[in-house]
Formats: structure tokens, sequence, C-alpha cells
């Protein structure tokens, strides 16, 4: 971050300087700059390597018939997979569950970890302790959280089973989902809370106490003082939770594996990808998924103005 | 430590550390060549007693090679899984492989495992059994040895059970009349969307007469017999017979739901009996087995074959000491030893004559009359694709409408088997 960016709001004034300043660039700012690039292009160029690449050969392989248990069979096919996948209807109620459990998942984690995120900022004793405490189910690995889970929602092993009458829960379409949503929320609300108290620090004490003074009441001063200033916050919050959510993998594969038409579009790719084999396919569903999430930064960026964090303030409105 | 926290030392013994955490895998998995000696890595699933096996056939080979046992993971899609991922990478650290009976087709098709020949091919198939024999070949020629078959029996509970049932029928006849009366009556066994459940209702097709795929295994046939056993499977789900957990049950947890005594009847494979005769010694007196029922009373069921086979990486470096390692792991007595010991079915035949049988085995003339009566799933590389969709379709088994879901297993099979559709 350079300095022009942490200085206090840029007048009209002060903006033309710096205008002027960028124009006649001394020779010593430009070795900077190309020494900063230079630093740049190990990372630049792993990335590259890492990301890129795979994507454009998953791309790649999305055109062709391939199929390593028929390895003689492979060929180009155009468009041929995305049709097949895209008048499936496995695909089309995978899509609808993941949609479900993101949209549930991330509003019900924002709600929660609003409150939460209140408790850890405004605690006054034992605060380490609160915010360790509740940071501790993020810190458990998704996998064995999972199994604890599903052994607590299985009748003769688990405590939980019982709580709602006879049967077994994980054996039930709605019950299932219900409890893989759980699973969710009680993962990851805890990175939401963290998020969002980085945001409740934004928010000045003067203006609440003016507030206040004006006779707001606590409602009015949460919904017309801190959310306004917490928007950026609250914003990068749901951004990631909801590109997180919409790859949901591993709470399903522990708890149901897809039984029951649980399946989230990430557990079909597995099993067309990894179980089936068909890289065609499969390589398909990863590229539509990759699509899905790029509309939905596409949509928090552009239309809601979410910035990137570390950014100015608003800067891409 | 008394080290300052950011010293060159520190830093140095991390980057060392991290070398060494990042090889030692590599190192384990290879196991190393010593003295020139062809190391053969075996890849097999958990078998309590298999590393002795191992030793044995070490000693037997007087440094000709020497066997490092591998293990797998326990469930059968991951282990399924790391083999099929590292022999697409053409990974030559695998030598011998353990594969399921239904893999055979695939990894053949696939070119991931060598054809059995000659005198190798002779001694595999001297005294196997016909239909574990089958399961091991592929378009005529054989592909691996078999090395132990399993198959599923009827386990009751005498006391509730004067005779056992010889159909779906009687059994889920007897099962209500015990409920009424207030005694334990369920029908333990595996109703989870996966294998187990595809094995259930090929049970059923086999036990009808009816057929799946067409013999060559590239075409759906799925014939009256088919669309019965989908009735028969629909039926016995819904008739508050099975345990609350069936649609979530795999092989397991149906043993424990019979050990913890709620169940009259259990259909499980034979490991259930030495698990009984430890963990329920109350019930170990009470418990029978018989014959797998059928569908007509007329006719004996044929019950669905497991078990599991040797076969050899394409990209082994050392193949001729690799046939020779399976060989020596799958002879009739280190058969014998793995099932007095692990509770395996052997493939020989001749290994159920022996007296040690008796004692571990007493059901062993029951094993061995299903197994000549039995039947193998349908034979085709898309097996796992063919199993994806069915135990999708049938999953939850009370909801399946037999005449719309045949219609619909017959294209989502064919599709599965040109690997054209999508698998659920």
């Amino acid at each position: 971050m350079t300095t022009a960016e942490t200085a206090e709001k840029p007048t009209t004034h002060s903006v033309r300087a710096q205008r002027k300043a960028k124009a006649r660039i001394s020779e010593g700012k430009r070795q900077e700059r190309k020494l900063g690039w230079l630093l740049c292009a190990p990372a630049a160029f792993v990335m590259l390597a890492v990301t890129a690449y795979p994507i454009l050969y998953s791309v790649w392989l999305s055109f062709q018939r391939f199929d390593l248990k028929f390895p003689d069979q492979r060929e180009f096919i155009g468009l041929g997979n995305y049709w097949t996948v895209l008048s499936n209807d496995y695909w089309w109620t995978a899509f609808g569950i993941t949609m479900l459990i993101t949209v549930v998942t991330v509003a019900v984690e924002l709600v929660l970890g609003m409150a939460l995120a209140w408790i850890m900022f405004r605690t006054l004793v034992g605060r380490g302790l609160v915010r360790t405490a509740a940071l501790i189910p993020y810190g458990i690995v998704t996998v064995v959280a999972a199994f604890s889970w599903r052994f607590a929602w299985t009748p003769e092993t688990g405590y939980l089973a019982g709580v709602f009458g006879e049967g077994a829960p994980l054996t039930e379409r709605a019950s299932s989902l219900a409890i893989i949503m759980l699973a969710e929320i009680w993962k990851t609300t805890p990175f939401m809370a963290l998020l969002l108290m980085a945001g409740l620090a934004l928010v000045p004490d003067d203006l609440l106490k003016a507030a206040s003074m004006d006779g707001a009441t606590g409602w009015q001063r949460f919904t017309k003082v801190m959310l306004p200033v917490m928007k950026p916050a609250i914003l990068v919050a749901l951004l990631f939770r909801t590109l997180d959510a919409f790859r949901v993998f591993d709470n399903i594969y522990v708890l149901t594996a897809g039984a029951n038409n649980t399946s989230s579009v990430s557990m079909l790719a597995y099993n067309n990808l990894i179980r089936g084999l068909n890289l065609g396919i499969g390589s398909t569903m990863s590229v539509l998924i990759f699509i899905a999430v790029a509309i939905i930064a596409f949509i928090f960026v552009k239309l809601f103005g979410t910035a990137a964090p570390g950014s100015e303030e608003g800067g891409r409105r | 430590m008394a080290e300052r926290s950011r010293g060159p030392g520190r830093r140095r013994r991390f980057a060392a550390l991290a070398t060494v955490a990042l090889l030692a895998p590599g190192v384990a998995a290879c196991g190393g060549d010593d003295g020139g000696v062809p190391v053969i890595n075996v890849y097999y699933s958990t078998e309590q007693s298999f590393q002795k096996l191992v030793d044995d056939c070490n000693q037997q080979a007087q440094g000709r090679y020497r066997m490092v046992y591998q293990v797998l993971p326990r469930a059968a899609d991951e282990q399924r899984v790391q083999m099929v991922r590292r022999l697409a990478a053409e990974d030559d650290g695998m030598d011998v492989l353990g594969l399921d009976v239904t893999w055979t087709a695939e990894f053949a098709s696939a070119k991931w495992i060598r054809e059995w020949t000659g005198a190798a091919k002779d001694e595999a198939s001297r005294g196997t059994l016909q239909q574990p024999l089958e399961s091991a070949t592929y378009e005529g020629k054989l592909f691996a040895a078999p090395k132990n078959t399993n198959t599923q029996l009827l386990w009751y509970r005498s006391d509730l059970v004067p005779n056992p049932p010889k159909t779906w029928d009687e059994m889920i006849q007897m099962s209500q009349d015990l409920k009424s009366q207030g005694k334990p009556y369920e029908i333990d066994t595996m109703g989870a969307q996966y294998e187990g459940l595809v094995v259930l209702y090929n049970n059923m097709v086999a036990s009808a007469g009816g057929k799946i795929l067409n013999d060559d295994g590239n075409k759906v046939e799925f014939d009256q017999g088919a669309v019965d056993a989908l009735g028969t499977l629909q039926k016995f789900a819904s008739s508050g017979v099975t345990n609350p957990s069936f649609t979530n049950t795999q092989e397991d947890a149906a043993r424990l739901q019979f050990q913890g005594g709620s169940g009259a009847f259990q259909l499980n494979y034979p490991f259930v009996w030495p698990a009984l005769q430890e963990g329920a010694p109350d019930l170990k007196d009470k418990v029978k087995w018989a014959r797998y029922p059928g569908i007509d009373a007329g006719t004996p069921s044929k019950v669905t074959i497991g078990g599991f086979n040797l076969a050899v990486s394409t990209y082994s470096k050392h193949p001729e000491e690799a046939f020779e390692a399976a060989l020596c792991l799958r002879s009739p007595e280190h058969q014998l030893f793995s099932a007095v010991n692990d509770g395996v079915p052997p493939t020989v035949e001749s290994v159920y004559d022996d007296p040690q049988m008796d004692e571990a085995y007493p059901f062993k003339d029951d094993i061995l009359a299903q197994l000549k009566d039995g039947s193998n799933r349908p034979v085709t590389p898309a097996y796992q694709n063919l199993s994806t969709v069915l135990s999708a379709t049938l999953s939850p088994p009370a909801d399946i409408r037999p005449e719309q879901d045949a219609e619909q297993l017959r294209g989502s099979i064919q599709d599965a088997l040109e690997s054209k559709g999508v698998l659920p």
C-alpha cells in the first residue's frame, strides 16, 4: 500500500497534484517499480503454473469424449459434454440443492455471525477466552467434525438421533439437508463473525454516541449507523462465504455421500471425474462450477460494489 | 527451546525437517531396493493376517523377490480410487493389486493390468471354482487370480424361527408375524446407497432368473425378472420389517443391528459369525444359518459372488516376480490359512475338504453350495457407472415404482455402459 492510499480523503486539489507527480516520475521511482515487477514475477509465474494451466487444461478436456476406461475412444466433440450435462436431471437437482444450501447457510451465518461478532467485540471480561471458544468450530477439520455429526445423528451410536422421535434422520432427504446445513453453519459462523468483527472495528464510537445524543434507538443506531459503515466488510464476508458455500463438498461426502438426492454440484463432479473416470463430463462440470462461481463474484463486485479487502473504501463504486 | 526464534540455525533445521517430511512417504511407499532383490509392492485392503502370508511367501522366495504389503483404505470405493488414480498416471510403484471382483473388466479394458498366460494361468485356474474364475476373466482372457470369494448367507434366530424361510415372501411374512407378537422381528441387511444395495438387488434379479445386461455385457437387457425384482425389493423395504436405519446401513451396521437383538433375520457375509461369538455370547447358540432366500419356493436362490482377485500392474518393473508372488499369496495352503484366520472363503474347491475348515467354517457346505450355484454381477468395464446409476435409482428402496423405474433404468444403464450420461 502506498502512502497516497492511507492518507485522509483526497481533495480535488491533492488529486491534481498527484496526477502531476505521476507524469514526471523520477528515475529512482522507475527503478523501484521495475524491481517491484521483478520481485512479483516468480509469484505470478507460480500462480499461472498452478492455476491457469489446470483451468485451461480442464476446459480443453471438457471438449472431449475422454473416459479412462475406454482409452481408445478419445475424441474431440466440441460442446457435446455441455449439452449432456445441462440437459441432465441429476445436474439440475444438484444445482438446486447447492443453491438452497448456499442461500440458507449464508443467510443464517450472517445473522448468527453478526451476533457472535458483537459478543466477541463487546466482551469486557475474558475477551481472549470468548474469542478462542467461538473460533473452535472453525479450527476443527471439516471431515472430522462431519464424522462426529454423522455418528451423533445415527441411531445406536448417537445422542442426537432420538431428539426428534424415532427413525434415522440421515436416511431422509429433508432431515439430511437440514443436518448438512446445520453442520455447515456450525462450522463457518465463526469465520463470518471474524470478518464482521473487523467491520465492527470500523464503526467510530463518536458516531454512535452522536446518534444516541440525537435520540436514535438501539435498533436505529444499528441499521442507520453501523450497517452503512460496515457495508464493505459485510459484502466481503458474504462474497467469501457464498463462494465457499457454493463449493460445499466435505460435509455432504461424509454425512450422506449424496444419498437421497442430497448431492451438491461438487459432489456430482467428483463422482463423474474421480469415481466414474469420465474426464470429459467431469471436467465439463468443473468448468460449469467455475463459471457459476465467477458469476457470483461478478454480481457481488459489480452490482453490490464489493471491494477487494485491503483496497480503499468504496474504491470500485 | 533455548534457540532464538529467528536464528539461521532454526531456519535450516526447519528446511531439513520439511525435506524429510516431503520425502518420507515416498521412501516408505517404494520400500527401497536392497541388494538387487526386486521389491514387489502388494496393494491389498485390510486383512488381519495378510502380513503373515507376505512373510511366508518372502521366505519361500529365497531371495528371488521381497514382497512389501501396502495397506489400502478400508472402503472399497477408496481402494479403487487410489489404485485408479495412480495407474492412470502410469505409476510403476505398484506391482500386485488386490481387486474387488467387479473391477477386473474395467482395469483390463483400460490396459492397466497384464493378461495371465502359460504356466501362471494354469496354476491360477487349477481347481478354482468356476464363478470366481469367471469374475477374473474379461473377453475370454484371464486377467487376475482369484484370491478369495464371498457370499451372503441367511442368519436367523432359531429360538424365534423354527424353520428358515425359503423365499423373500415367506421371510417377510414370518417377520410381520413376529412383529405382531411383540418379538424381535427385523430383517437386517444392507440398504444404503452403495454397492451393497446393488448386491441385494442382483440377488433378487438372479434368483428370479432375470438379467440386467446381455451376456456380452455391452447392451442393457432388463427383462421381466429384473422388473419383478424391483417389486420384491420395494415390497421388502415398505413392509415395516427393516431396521429404521435400513437406507443408511452397510455391512458392519447390519451386523450390529442383529447383534443388538432387534433382528430375527440377517442377510450378511460370514464375517458376522466370529464377531457374534465374541460380541454376543447370549445369542451365539440361538443363531443358525441357511441358504439365502429366493423368489420362487421351487427354485433355489442364486446369490451374488464377492471376493478379491490378484492382478499384476502393466507398469510393474518386475512382472515375472509379481506373478510368482501373486500365485504364492493365493496358493491353496495360504487360502486355508486366510479362511481359518480371517474368515474369507477360499476359491480353490479342495480347500473346503480340509478338516481345519470344519471348526472355523461350520457353514462351509452351505457356502460351497451357494458358490457353485452363484451369480456374478454383470461383467463390463463400465461396472462402476452401472453400479452408481443402479444404486441411485434403487435408493430409497421403499420408493421404487417398478414399471417407471425400469423404463428409466433401461436408458440410464445404456448411457452408463457407453460412458455417455451423467453419473448421479
